[in-house]
């Protein structure tokens, strides 16, 4: 097993040094924002928890958690089952297996102000191929710069392109990992499909769908670029996510303050979902 | 069997579809865009192309991007190797909260330090510098690296430490010559992954560049904003973004699967 070894710190060093260097120093910048109040040329006023208790009582800051959450539970509740799927049917062996995997690993390479900005010229009513087919030749009337819904369905959507592959490549590794033996041993006590997959497969994938479910609940929860290229937030504010609101305040209106406190009740919110998320998911391994 | 490919099939006609849309308006001129639905370019033009590549604003964009991305894939990478070594050989005081407290970075909302970061790094005098960008992309992409690189690792039997120590090896010579290449396909594996990570942020590349070093993203969010809106050029710069990863993600592509099998993370 491992040993003790306080020397170890050392090789930790530059690590340790790069990250707090870049964390720790920008979030005391965000603290002492948090409990100011500033009318520019560098004059600030103590201000207290006030800002923390106007944020928590504001219902513009419940709305888009609010958003935010419906978000975030879309995009579990759809790419998760939907990765597994791919990942199922997909074939385990020969020359189909890397055309696969490079395709399907393509739309995360694309920087996402691209991909908001591919979105929003693949959805255009009149030119776009997605809104002109919708439009023109289904003969629904689709427009997200008017419809909320529509605006929902395209930002969803775009998720679901966008990082359904990781949730594939995921289960696809933990699926590759199985020896023949267990679907050979299935064979012979006559399993259904469903038993294989949720006494072989399902088991087999739980690690990498832990790493699945926690790394796409933290993107999609601080999710900002994509959405804010594509809708802007709109229309109205329907589809304001919690990043985007939180970016009107700090840069749009520099209320320097209010936004500071907000980021810390955000990225406190993150971490506590991310611990139970965790704490859920390997409760098992513990016993 | 034969019913079964006809997922993957569609899921991936799904994925190419907004690409080849992307692809072909590159394409088009902006007259033909904007003057109604084709399929195809009807006109076939390569002028989008002609411009980016002989525009210096437009190119400079590109290399930009390049530059700050290879410089923290090195820089995470380099200081991740032995950080991961600790993690997955050692017990140490503060081990685990350490670990948890890196990871906790990576759930940081970019939208949250945009601003400090702006402060710090005009502060010390490194604003619009690719060295600015590599550093701040460190933030998420070191604890990734850390977390690919130790499951790797953990793959790795001790014996072959003993056994390299037991023939006199000094231990920087045993960790460059024989244990990382042990573990090459991690090594892949987190470079992809910090390559992919920093090449496709935008908001905190943004936010530390104006001029000098900014990086291709924002070069279309500002040009499609100032000359209207030249759909065919900003296709075209799209298109181009693409390449790169592309290129990375062949290299690597016998990995990848594997790269997160090996974890135990």
């Amino acid at each position: 097993m491992k040993t003790e070894n306080q020397k170890a710190w050392f090789f930790v060093l530059p690590v340790l040094l790069l990250v707090a260097f870049n964390a720790l120093i920008p979030m005391m910048t965000v603290v002492n924002y948090s409990v100011q109040e500033t009318f520019g040329d560098n004059v600030f006023f103590w201000q207290g928890l006030d800002w923390f208790q106007q944020i928590l009582r504001s219902d513009r800051f419940h709305a888009a958690l609010g958003r935010q959450f419906m978000f975030t539970f879309l995009i579990l509740i759809i790419e998760i089952p939907l990765g597994i799927a791919i990942a199922l049917s997909m074939p385990r062996k020969g020359f189909w297996v890397p055309v696969c995997l490079v395709l399907m690993a393509l739309p995360m390479l694309i920087p996402w102000n691209v991909v908001g900005a591919m979105w929003n010229i693949f959805t255009l009513p009149d030119i776009g191929l997605l809104g002109y087919v919708l439009n023109h030749v289904l003969g629904i009337n689709y427009d997200m710069t008017q419809d909320p819904v529509a605006a929902w369905i395209t930002i969803v959507t775009m998720d679901v392109w966008h990082w359904t592959s990781l949730v594939v490549l995921l289960s696809y590794a933990g699926l590759v990992s199985i020896p023949d033996a267990y679907y050979q041993a299935a064979k012979i006590d006559g399993a259904s499909n469903w038993a294989v997959f949720r006494f072989i497969q399902l088991p087999k994938m739980k690690t990498v769908l832990t790493i699945a479910i926690l790394l796409r609940f933290m993107d999609s929860f601080n999710i900002y670029t994509e959405p804010f290229v594509l809708t802007g937030g709109g229309p109205g504010n329907s589809t304001t996510l919690l990043s985007i609101d939180l970016v009107k305040i700090a840069l749009g209106q520099f209320d320097l303050g209010p936004a500071a406190a907000m980021s810390l009740i955000y990225f406190a919110i993150t971490l506590l979902v991310s611990w139970l998320f965790y704490t859920v998911m390997t409760k098992d391994d513990q016993n | 069997m034969q019913k079964r490919t006809i997922i993957p099939i569609v899921y991936i006609l799904f994925l190419m579809l907004p690409i080849y849309w992307l692809v072909a308006m590159s394409f088009k001129t902006t007259n033909e865009i904007l003057s109604g639905f084709s399929l195809f370019p009807q006109t076939f033009t390569l002028e989008n192309y002609a411009t980016i590549f002989t525009d210096p604003s437009w190119y400079w964009g590109y290399i930009n991007s390049i530059i700050y991305v290879s410089i923290n894939t090195v820089i995470s990478v380099a200081v991740a190797l032995p950080a991961a070594y600790a993690f997955s050989r050692y017990r140490f005081l503060g081990d685990k909260q350490l670990f948890f407290w890196l990871l906790t970075n990576r759930m940081a909302p970019a939208a949250v330090f945009a601003l400090p970061f702006f402060q710090l790094y005009s502060a010390v005098g490194l604003f619009d510098t690719h060295l600015a960008v590599a550093l701040a992309h460190c933030l998420f992409n070191i604890p990734l690296a850390v977390w690919i690189l130790e499951g790797f690792m953990g793959g790795v039997p001790k014996e072959l430490d003993e056994t390299a120590y037991v023939d006199g090896y000094s231990f920087p010579r045993f960790f460059v010559t024989i244990f990382i290449p042990s573990i090459k396909a991690g090594v892949g594996v987190a470079a992809f992954f910090c390559f992919m990570f920093s090449w496709v942020e935008l908001l905190l590349a943004k936010t530390l560049t104006a001029v000098a070093a900014k990086p291709i993203a924002a070069t279309m969010t500002k040009t499609a904003s100032s000359a209207g809106y030249e759909l065919g050029l900003l296709a075209a710069a799209g298109t181009l973004t693409i390449i790169p990863g592309a290129i990375v993600i062949y290299f690597v592509r016998n990995y990848i699967a594997k790269g997160f099998a090996m974890g135990r993370v």
